[in-house]
């Protein structure tokens, strides 16, 4: 009896909350993919009708937004990558006893809601706003001058709102090296720059996939900062798929580009975990 | 992982064959070491005011006595924004449902996702890969593909959007980052204490409330609190799963073209103090606890 209770107790204990995501996240994956292949309308009723086209059709029709969305995903990474490395190196080297103020003074910014964060940017920086116009008053830049509106500005957003993603994996991976491993390296007459490619850099790896995979991923599928900092020729595919979802209501094509980002996010997730080792980047990740 | 390659360097090298580098060079290579250390420094603080920014500027225009109803100039100090903090009826009820969500998944996230974080951290049982797929998958997946999906199935459903739906889209995104939280705590419990428990003739029940609860509930906490803050702060879940029920993220969106009234910031403001002193509260508690 009581051992029977024992071999059931796990299956209790995660049953409420593995229903839960069952019910809740796995059953609406394939609901979206089933309904991406269904066609229809909204008064009529939708009908299985394994409609591949809508995929072909929706991807021919926005492919420039989910091209511009993987570049602007990528350079947001590639962005954060380095200015979060010397971040992460700092704190996890030369911060001592406050380290774990360092941290935590890096995630305030999540204690203010991440739209309000966006639209404190777009304050700051329009075009008659605190910055620019101060600027336009010194005669640094020209009158016509703008950010609002560019892919740059819509970068800037990416960038900001997702960089501590990218300095708390980088941290975790550099506060796990063994500074003896460092001081070995100079003694063996490493200067600074190889101590840093050929010990530390290496090492810290798995941090950086870490954090492309967590910054990378959200900063594709965006349409916070592409609809605030941004204009209509920064559309992101997320901006579609919200449009398509929320405003035209049209189910079929909506939930197949969602579901072709999945797979395009997924696909490129695999390729990169095959090429630099799967457990090294889960580990870190799901720390 | 990479092999280190010193190492294999090191033992090759007879010990006194190893020149001691020059005084003068030493002197040298602390000098611009704590140059680049200084130069780290002010890297560091340049980047966290930089996303401080936003928020200092949040904050100040709270303060900010706007005459119109653009907040867009700085037009002297005030304080009378927190004193009208629930002037617009319509930016109140949205912070009230948020509020509501907030607790709401709080609760059931945070009883959920420690079940969910006991039984990982416990047991091994069948099925476990499976759970700690989809938990990394709720946690990797991007939130526009988590909120369509959730959609596309109430839509197939014909369910109606509204509190009910943004509950459910909360919990189910909140319980994974609950459980990994609990689980971490609950791997570094030591077995033997449940087993004392057991042995001086507890039953499971009193077990888990008398001694395995209290020694995790600071995980617990931790956790619930976090669906807190995720809860209170999401918008593109909400967004997709909310039909015509507002809440705070929701309301200041439909709100920028017109510009942003005061009170949003003020409110901003609060949220972001009671954050504030709850992190600090429970980091000075989880010190302390280390200390003893």
């Amino acid at each position: 009896m009581a051992t029977l209770r024992a071999k059931l107790a796990p299956y209790a204990l995660v049953l409420p909350a593995g229903l839960w995501l069952l019910l809740f996240f796995v059953v609406p994956m394939v609901a979206m993919l089933s309904l991406s292949l269904q066609q229809g309308d909204l008064l009529e009723g939708y009908q299985q009708t394994w409609h591949w086209r809508t995929y072909t059709d929706a991807i021919s029709t926005y492919d420039k937004q989910i091209i511009r969305s993987l570049e602007y995903g990528l350079i947001t990474t590639v962005a954060q990558v380095v200015l979060a490395f010397p971040i992460g190196y700092y704190i996890a080297f030369k911060a001592g006893r406050n380290k774990s103020t360092y941290l935590f003074i890096l995630l305030l910014p999540f204690f203010v809601s991440f739209v309000l964060r966006t639209i404190s940017w777009q304050f700051i920086l329009t075009d008659d706003g605190m910055v620019l116009s101060r600027l336009k008053h010194w005669g640094l830049v020209a009158e016509n001058f703008h950010i609002l509106g560019t892919p740059t500005a819509v970068v800037f957003g990416l960038t900001y709102n997702y960089l501590p993603f990218m300095v708390l994996p980088i941290y975790v991976a550099l506060e796990r090296i063994d500074p003896r491993l460092m001081e070995a390296a100079r003694d063996l007459y490493a200067n600074p720059v190889q101590v840093f490619g050929r010990v530390v850099f290496p090492l810290a790896l798995p941090g950086v996939f870490a954090g492309v995979l967590m910054t990378f991923v959200p900063a594709s599928a965006d349409y916070v900062n592409s609809t605030v900092l941004g204009s209509s020729s920064t559309t992101m595919i997320g901006n579609v798929v919200q449009f398509q979802y929320l405003s035209s209501q049209n189910y079929p094509t909506a939930s197949a580009l969602s579901f072709a980002l999945m797979a395009i996010l997924l696909v490129g997730i695999f390729v990169y975990a095959r090429i630099l080792g799967t457990e090294d980047v889960m580990t870190v990740a799901a720390r | 992982m990479t092999d280190v390659a010193p190492r294999t360097t090191l033992s090759t090298l007879d010990p006194d064959d190893v020149p001691t580098p020059e005084p003068q060079a030493r002197r040298h290579r602390r000098a611009t070491g704590r140059r680049a250390e200084r130069a780290l420094f002010v890297y560091t603080w340049l980047v966290i005011a930089w996303l401080c920014t936003p928020i200092a500027v949040m904050i100040m225009f709270g303060f900010n006595n706007t005459q119109g109803r653009y907040n867009t100039v700085w037009n002297g100090f005030t304080l009378k924004w927190y004193g009208r903090l629930f002037d617009i009826p319509a930016l109140s009820d949205a912070i009230i449902n948020s509020l509501i969500l907030a607790v709401l998944d709080m609760l059931i996230a945070g009883a959920l996702g420690t079940m969910l974080g006991l039984a990982l951290g416990k047991y091994r049982f069948r099925g476990q890969g499976v759970t700690n797929l989809v938990m990394f998958a709720t946690i990797s997946s991007p939130e526009l593909v988590m909120g369509a999906s959730l959609l596309s199935f109430f839509v197939t459903l014909g369910v109606g959007l509204g509190m009910v739906t943004i509950l459910i889209a909360h919990v189910m995104f909140s319980i994974s980052f609950v459980a990994v939280i609990v689980r971490s705590r609950v791997i570094t419990l030591d077995p033997n204490l449940e087993e004392a428990a057991r042995d001086l003739g507890a039953n499971p029940f009193t077990t888990f409330w008398l001694v395995t609860f209290p020694m995790i509930f600071p995980a617990v906490l931790s956790g619930g609190l976090l669906a807190f803050a995720l809860s209170i702060d999401d918008f593109v879940i909400t967004q997709f799963n909310s039909g015509t029920t507002i809440t705070f993220p929701l309301w200041i969106w439909g709100a920028t073209r017109l510009g942003l009234p005061p009170q949003v910031n003020v409110m901003g403001t609060l949220i972001f103090a009671v954050g504030l002193v709850i992190a600090v509260a429970n980091a000075v508690v989880a010190r302390r606890r280390a200390r003893r």
